[in-house]
């Protein structure tokens, strides 16, 4: 397989998975608030953060931190990167390009997707029509997702498209734990907020529709120090990071020059099944997910030395070519330190 | 509702299916007598399910936008097929396979010996003047001497009926793919009339194309490794390119997925690491195939490509510099090449043709341009041009200054009263003015497509048939008479 086609396929699944986790996040941000006194609620400035944004939010003239204008920046601001519409509108210009690889009916269902958000992305914005539009973007991104795996060969554009969705997850969920756990502990309000942590906690959990197999998980009462390990450190949980990496390097073990890649993605779970826990109850749990967010990017690097960009040329092939990446963007003010 | 032929209006034009007396021709018969019993109703009712087919089977041309993106925009089809008889085919298809002959020798000579200037046949200054010789090219001889291995060239009827080439694309032709996908969905459509009747298959054209590929490569390459280079997806026929990429089995390719490496081969990079490239059918302007030959600012090329064609390590179809004889003053020429390199007489006329550099000539064309069609020559897809009955005084004054300036680079002929067909409009059945653009294949043989892609202006009295600018498209078929004569009396 062509690596330009390899990395579109990664990247393809990429933006799947993130405008389904957009929409997610939305949606159990939106019952979040519903559900917390007004003087209690965290606000609509740590999506910004979730998603990566903050700089590009403030860049682009936003002083407006209300609800209604930071959806409107996550979902339809197309000038966002990182908005659901401009993920979606990648995904289709790949698909396009990808026309003769995925399943015919994909295109059709990407373009039918693209329509529907680009026409119905204002209906997020209002309150009442913001849950019919999320439901109907997962549904779309979860059929699409249906056909891939349900109609796609086990071969490499299968590896590449699984790869592409299980990193993004874990990078999602890291992200999610990271900035709702960091606004719990050591926050003055935390004693007032204490009969609303299960609430809290529940929709940590919504937003990953993680909730309902934590429950058959646990079998106890909701508490933090669980629910991070069960989206970080559980096996089975697809949308857990030890599981994403783990199914990454199942994948991986169909493709040639993977060891190393292999090898750190091993390193990666069990660094988290050991110490994201304990992590957690000694207030280390931000500079623990940073290593990981950091490994993330170095493995999301490491994909496209070995697969996308090709050996260094003496003279370039062509011109230069835009980060796509999300993750990469991410500046650290300590060194960088991976798990 | 039945379709009343009579009623068809009888124009000055030749019409291809409708004879003067509005009976239909030998060919078209059976096809004509069917859709009478269709009726117009039915005959509708199948033209949507035709537009339902070609959206389902994705078959589109880009339509690029500034502000919007790029847009797909669906195929236009006619249902109603364009219908040649096969004896008359096989005489056209002689003239084509003649003229990509000479046309390829031609090429050769000019890169090489440049015998039909030094026998003053064809002028040098016209070479030296060409937009599109490529002094890169002198000296380079391409496998088997061929370099417009892929040739679409255009054909127009006349009122009397006469078959003339209009031109000749030897640079990168698109249209293929519809072509192929046409006779698909026709085929859904008219099932019956394909059983009753001897309709030659076209689906042998990518095969064909890829035995012309894969005869090209380099000496000693025994299972070439061939691609499709595409410009990419903003690029109006993306869709032929990946179309035909996937019938081939082929890669389809861009500029940087290749680079020419020290051994001065090509390679794509792939999952599994760099894997040579044999041969590259490209549909990329010569201008922009290699940064460092040609346009430095160019992305879609590849750096270097030109020294590994040059060292015959890889070959180019069609040939750099195979569009010197896509030029409208070289066109004025082909008869005199036939008759110089294979000593025939040309099969296929050309449409008559006025050179402005010469005097007498440009005078002529100075005194008629309300009658004329006066075409810039090295432009392609009708741009450029003057349409004479129905240009302005001012537009027709500018393009006199812009001749006498630059004599070499126009040329004028008559407008031809392009043919009609049975085409399908609101409210009925209509005569809509066509084209034919055939393909020609050169590689150890010369193979011709059983037709073509027929082109129709949509616009009543238009004579533009560009799918850019409002034009459908049409299957083309080739009827066997003779063998449906014989069939009926067994």
């Amino acid at each position: 397989m062509l690596s330009r086609v390899a990395d579109n396929l990664y990247w393809f699944a990429r933006y799947l998975e993130r405008t389904e986790n957009l929409a997610r996040l939305v949606g159990a941000s939106t019952e979040l608030m519903l559900d917390l006194p007004r003087h209690l609620a965290p606000g609509w400035e740590p999506l910004l953060r979730i998603a990566g944004s903050q700089a590009n939010f403030a860049a682009r003239g936003g002083a407006d931190y209300s609800g209604r204008a930071i959806v409107r920046f996550l979902i339809a601001d197309a000038a966002n990167n990182s908005s659901m519409a401009a993920s979606i509108s990648r995904a289709r210009e790949i698909a396009r390009t990808a026309r003769d690889i995925l399943p015919r009916d994909l295109w059709e269902r990407i373009n039918g997707l693209h329509i529907y958000v680009s026409e119905h992305a204002d209906d997020a914005i209002s309150h009442s029509g913001r849950h019919g539009f999320l439901t109907q973007v997962i549904a779309n991104v979860q059929g699409l997702t249906g056909m891939l795996e349900g109609v796609v060969s086990e071969g490499q554009a299968l590896s590449f498209l699984t790869l592409g969705r299980n990193i993004e997850r874990a990078d999602m969920t890291s992200r999610i734990v990271d900035v709702r756990t960091a606004a719990l502990p050591g926050d003055q309000a935390a004693a007032q907020l204490q009969p609303f942590e299960t609430v809290l906690w529940m929709s940590v959990l919504r937003s990953l529709s993680a909730y309902q197999m934590y429950r058959i998980h646990a079998r106890e009462r909701l508490h933090g120090a669980g629910v991070v390990r069960f989206l970080l450190a559980d096996e089975h949980f697809p949308r857990a990071c030890v599981c994403c990496l783990r199914r990454a390097e199942e994948v991986l073990l169909r493709l040639p020059h993977s060891e190393t890649l292999r090898r750190r993605m091993m390193r990666m779970r069990k660094a988290i099944g050991h110490s994201s826990q304990e992590a957690y109850e000694q207030g280390t749990l931000h500079e623990f997910i940073d290593r990981l967010q950091l490994s993330l990017a170095r493995t999301n690097d490491e994909l496209a030395r070995i697969y996308f960009l090709g050996e260094p040329l003496a003279e370039p092939a062509a011109g230069s070519r835009q980060s796509q990446s999300m993750i990469s963007a991410v500046s650290r003010d300590s060194a960088p330190r991976t798990l | 509702m039945q379709i009343a032929w009579s009623d068809y209006p009888a124009a000055t034009s030749f019409d291809e299916l409708i004879s003067a007396g509005g009976q239909p021709r030998a060919a078209a018969r059976a096809l004509v007598e069917y859709l009478s019993a269709l009726g117009a109703t039915e005959l509708a009712v199948r033209q949507r399910a035709a537009e339902t087919a070609i959206r389902g089977m994705g078959i589109a041309f880009t339509v690029y936008h500034e502000e919007g993106g790029s847009i797909d925009r669906a195929w236009p089809l006619d249902i109603i097929p364009r219908v040649i008889d096969r004896l008359e085919w096989q005489r056209i298809e002689a003239g084509l396979r003649q003229r990509a002959l000479a046309l390829n020798l031609f090429i050769d000579d000019v890169y090489h010996d440049q015998l039909i200037i030094r026998d003053r046949i064809f002028p040098g200054e016209f070479l030296a003047d060409s937009a599109n010789f490529r002094t890169q090219c002198i000296g380079i001889s391409p496998p088997l001497g061929v370099w417009a291995h892929i040739c679409g060239s255009d054909l127009i009827r006349g009122a009397d009926g006469t078959m003339y080439v209009l031109e000749d694309n030897l640079r990168v032709p698109s249209g293929v793919s519809y072509m192929l996908e046409n006779r698909q969905v026709v085929k859904r459509v008219f099932p019956e009339v394909f059983e009753a009747s001897t309709i030659l298959p076209v689906d042998d054209y990518p095969s064909q194309l890829l035995e012309t590929l894969r005869a090209m490569a380099p000496d000693g390459v025994t299972h070439p490794e061939v691609v499709v280079l595409t410009p990419g997806i903003y690029n109006s026929a993306y869709f032929e390119h990946s179309y035909l990429a996937q019938q081939m089995g082929c890669e389809l390719v861009e500029g940087r997925d290749l680079a020419v490496r020290d051994d001065d081969h090509v390679y794509m990079r792939t999952v599994d690491g760099w894997r040579r490239v044999d041969v590259i059918y490209r549909r990329v302007d010569d201008l922009f195939l290699d940064p460092e030959v040609f346009r430095a600012d160019s992305t879609l090329g590849v750096r270097g490509l030109m020294r590994a064609w040059c060292a015959g390590n890889v070959a180019l179809a069609n040939a750099p510099g195979a569009g010197v004889a896509d030029d409208k003053l070289v066109y004025t020429f082909v008869p005199a090449m036939i008759r110089y390199y294979l000593d025939e007489e040309a099969i296929l006329p050309n449409v008559p043709s006025y050179l402005c550099t010469d005097a007498a000539q440009r005078s002529h064309v100075l005194a008629h341009l309300d009658e004329l069609v006066v075409k810039p020559a090295n432009e392609s897809g009708g741009y450029g041009m003057l349409m004479g009955p129905k240009s302005s005084a001012a537009e027709r004054a500018r393009f006199a200054e812009l001749i006498r300036a630059q004599p070499r680079n126009y040329m004028a002929q008559p407008v031809i009263d392009l043919s009609t067909t049975p085409t399908l409009v609101d409210g009925g059945i209509e005569p809509r003015h066509l084209d034919l653009r055939p393909f020609i294949l050169s590689g150890r043989e010369v193979q011709v497509t059983m037709g073509g892609l027929t082109r129709v202006a949509l616009r009543k009295g238009s004579l533009v048939v560009n799918s850019s600018q409002g034009g459908g498209s049409k299957d083309t078929w080739i009827v066997d008479t003779a063998a449906d004569h014989a069939l009926a009396r067994s």
